[in-house]
């Protein structure tokens, strides 16, 4: 895969050692990666990013604007990208909720953005200042309708500034919305945060048509990104709807059309999973068990892998960072090798579904769960890799 | 005959502002937006806006198509969302004109919240809404705006909910332009939308507007010639009228007119403001220095009149080979309303059969479904309504005068 990128502008890079939390590390990746646009509305535990945005923007340049709710935060973020810019917003599950509306629509009209959604325990208004990772399920199959997206995972602070600026590149390069799921721990976790000099930092830029108008098509079906777009004012009079459109963006309401746009969307991230998915595996090779974790709860199962390891059991970690789509490949690959799958994670039960699917009942899957409010006592993620390794 | 069509659609006058390989629409015969819309796209070519800095955009509903067939930058959203849309497209491209066109249900149903704080931030967009008391693209649904007692597909008794009076909650959500038209008054239309082109700030203008398939027809109120003719009865135009007054009783007077029309910074202005206070010279204004904007803002300023100028002088040009018959003032089209009126009073002798026959249809239809005493009395008093609106003519022509 050759994408074009560009040195980051450096009016939004901050750079040098900082200590910040993951919230506002995500506002100044956002700002690093070229993001000049914010739409939001205020929710525990998001708050600090929308908070970092707003004082920086003025110095930046950047626009941001408190929305009257997240509906209208998501749809001002459509808004903007369509007049040029590079946009993110932050929430956490109940604002999410709202904005799977038009996140739905992003999707459709193949709009690049970026959604961090800082988890916090549910369901509905549940425990808003506690920890939780529930929403995974929710950051794919949120919208209506069969779309397919991308979302990442950070662990630390220093991993949201970095996952900030690759969540814009990927969401540039195949038009499609991003999401970052952090949780309320890495969000308000205070750690040492490096954010090197712009010319360091490789940026997507937004790929602009400049051909003659009568061969501008706002979309390409084929299943591939790095796809030009457009913006407000360049003179190709752009027309984008909700509605299944062809190449031009006219409204084609038909079965035929539905596939057609439906394939592209859905083969435009799935079949290029390989250039997406992003995997942090240690010792892998020969382990009896590998721990499936992700967020806050792969550092929690590193103490129950060093102890299980003390312990003279084969452990290895598989961390994912890409959530969606789902390392399917790698897990097939490991299924049928290890004796046991341990998924700890921070909700009743919800990636280890995909684990347990694609392990093909070759290996047998542990689900280590947890109801969210706090993270996992590691004691009880090594019981399981004790009783996987049985 | 294909070659024909496409030849008609390339000299039709609205080539350049409609997308004309879009046509036909799906607007029902009768239907006030496509007049609507051809009241925008005049208005435009009068403002002398450069069409690629001119963005519309639309939500859901048959309002929301509009959007699809304007032949400029333009956003089909999702149902209620198109004002914040716009807000995002203003914001990050200020250079852009953002017009909202959507209808009553989007804008103030759905979408309410986002109409009174686009108002309350005074954004410089332009929203038209068309108000024809109905959610056309459902079926006919009852919306904020249906006047009381009116007969929708979801109030079958009835309208019994209080309705929104759009210019009032405008005006006191911080609205700085505010205007009603209906879908009759296109000159009116066209020079207000037009005035709301070249101006700064939130502009609101209402049309109300017939639906012929659904609220007409529920209501037993005619087809669309018969709406355009109970607002040239019904319209009383008072310009500058309190906006409290402006609510609208079922079959009742309808206010129009421009309403509100003051300064106050915009958004983006009000930023700058802020912050040029706060953070001093240091701080450089939103998507531009000081030199840039005043040197675009007189470069745009030239080119609107000279373009406008270029319109007015065709316009004048063609109004000599027609003997002055485009000759454009906010009073004109009242005045030879009235006139209008009194020669189709005169012409239509019998409108009393129709309103018989209506009578007689709605009570069979009574009885055969034997619908309840209420539903009874509803649809006879929607009849008698027909009844005294074609004998009411003539005084109703004479209080106008």
């Amino acid at each position: 895969m050759n994408i074009k990128t560009v040195p980051a502008d450096p009016k939004g890079v901050d750079s040098g050692p900082h200590f910040m939390d993951g919230d506002h590390a995500l506002a100044e990746g956002a700002l690093a990666a070229g993001c000049r646009f914010f739409a939001g509305y205020p929710i525990t535990p998001s708050t600090e990013t929308f908070e970092r945005f707003a004082e920086r923007a003025p110095e930046v340049g950047a626009m941001f604007i408190q929305m009257e709710d997240e509906l209208a935060a998501i749809a001002a973020n459509i808004g903007a990208a369509w007049g040029g810019q590079k946009v993110m917003t932050v929430t956490c599950g109940p604002g999410f909720s709202l904005m799977v509306e038009n996140i739905g629509l992003a999707a459709m009209t193949e709009t690049p953005m970026v959604i961090c959604n800082v988890q916090r325990a549910g369901p509905s208004t549940g425990a808003p200042t506690l920890t939780a990772q529930q929403d995974m399920m929710q950051a794919k199959y949120g919208p209506h309708g069969d779309n397919a997206m991308i979302a990442l995972s950070p662990d630390s602070p220093q991993e949201c500034f970095d996952l900030a600026i690759e969540a814009f590149n990927l969401s540039e390069y195949y038009r499609v919305p991003v999401v970052i799921l952090t949780d309320e721990t890495v969000g308000h976790m205070h750690e040492k945060v490096v954010i090197p000099a712009a010319d360091q930092i490789k940026v997507v830029p937004r790929n602009l048509y400049t051909g003659p108008k009568e061969d501008f098509r706002p979309y390409k079906f084929d299943g591939k990104g790095g796809h030009p777009m457009t913006r407000a004012g360049d003179g190709y009079h752009f027309h984008v709807t909700g509605l299944t459109h062809n190449e031009k963006g006219y409204p084609v309401v038909t079965a035929d059309q539905n596939k057609i746009v439906v394939t592209h969307l859905m083969e435009k991230i799935n079949g290029n999973a390989d250039d997406i998915v992003r995997l942090d595996e240690d010792q892998i090779e020969g382990a009896d068990v590998v721990v499936v974790s992700y967020g806050i709860t792969s550092r929690i199962a590193v103490k129950a892998i060093q102890d299980a390891r003390k312990e003279g059991i084969k452990v290895g970690s598989l961390r994912m960072i890409t959530i969606w789509p789902f390392c399917e490949k790698r897990i097939r690959e490991l299924a049928g090798k290890v004796k046991t799958f341990v998924v700890p994670e921070l909700n009743y039960g919800q990636m280890v579904l995909e684990v347990e699917r694609c392990a093909g009942g070759k290996s047998k899957v542990i689900s280590v769960n947890h109801c969210g409010g706090a993270v996992h006592d590691p004691e009880v993620i090594l019981e399981a890799i004790r009783k996987g390794n049985k | 005959m294909s070659s024909d069509i496409a030849q008609f659609k390339k000299d039709s006058p609205m080539s350049g502002t409609l997308r004309m390989d879009r046509m036909s629409h799906i607007w029902c015969p009768g239907c006030g937006i496509g007049s609507e819309v051809n009241a925008f796209a005049e208005a435009v070519k009068r403002s002398g806006i450069d069409p690629d800095k001119l963005a519309v955009v639309s939500g859901i509903g048959c309002t929301g198509r509009v959007a699809g067939y304007v032949d400029f930058d333009s956003i089909h959203t999702t149902h209620g969302r198109a004002i914040p849309v716009a807000t995002g497209l203003k914001l990050a491209n200020p250079n852009m004109k953002v017009v909202v066109f959507s209808g009553e249900g989007d804008l103030t149903g759905i979408g309410g919240n986002h109409f009174i704080h686009a108002a309350r931030r005074n954004m410089d967009i332009v929203v038209i809404c068309n108000n024809n008391f109905t959610y056309g693209m459902t079926g006919g649904q009852v919306t904020p705006t249906t006047p009381h007692s009116a007969i929708s597909s979801t109030t079958p008794f009835g309208n019994h909910e209080y309705p929104f009076n759009l210019p009032f909650l405008a005006d006191a959500a911080g609205a700085t332009y505010i205007a009603r038209w209906t879908s009759m008054h296109s000159r009116n239309l066209i020079q207000s939308i037009e005035e709301a082109l070249s101006r700064k700030g939130f502009s609101f203008i209402e049309i109300i507007s017939p639906c012929t398939t659904l609220y007409l027809r529920r209501n037993r109120l005619g087809d669309g010639v018969d709406a355009l003719q109970f607002y040239q009865e019904s319209a009383v135009l008072k310009h500058g009228a309190d906006t409290r007054e402006a609510d609208i009783d079922f079959q009742g007077k309808i206010v129009i007119g421009k309403f509100v029309d003051k300064n106050k910074p915009t958004y983006i202005e009000a930023l700058d403001n802020r912050c040029v206070k706060v953070v001093g010279d240091d701080y450089e204004l939103y998507g531009k220095t000081v030199p840039e904007r005043e040197a675009e803002e007189k470069a745009e300023k030239e080119r609107v009149a000279a373009r406008r100028a270029a319109v007015m002088a065709e316009e004048e040009k063609k109004a000599k080979s027609e003997k002055g018959v485009t000759k454009i003032s906010a009073k004109i089209p009242v005045k030879s309303a009235a006139k209008k009126t009194t020669t189709k009073v005169a012409k239509k002798v019998a409108p009393k059969t129709t309103a018989k026959a209506t009578v007689t249809k709605v009570k069979v239809k009574a009885k055969s479904t034997a619908k309840t005493a209420t539903s009874k009395v509803k649809a006879k008093t929607a009849a008698k309504t027909v009844a005294k609106k074609s004998v009411a003519k003539t005084p109703a022509k004479k209080t106008r005068k």
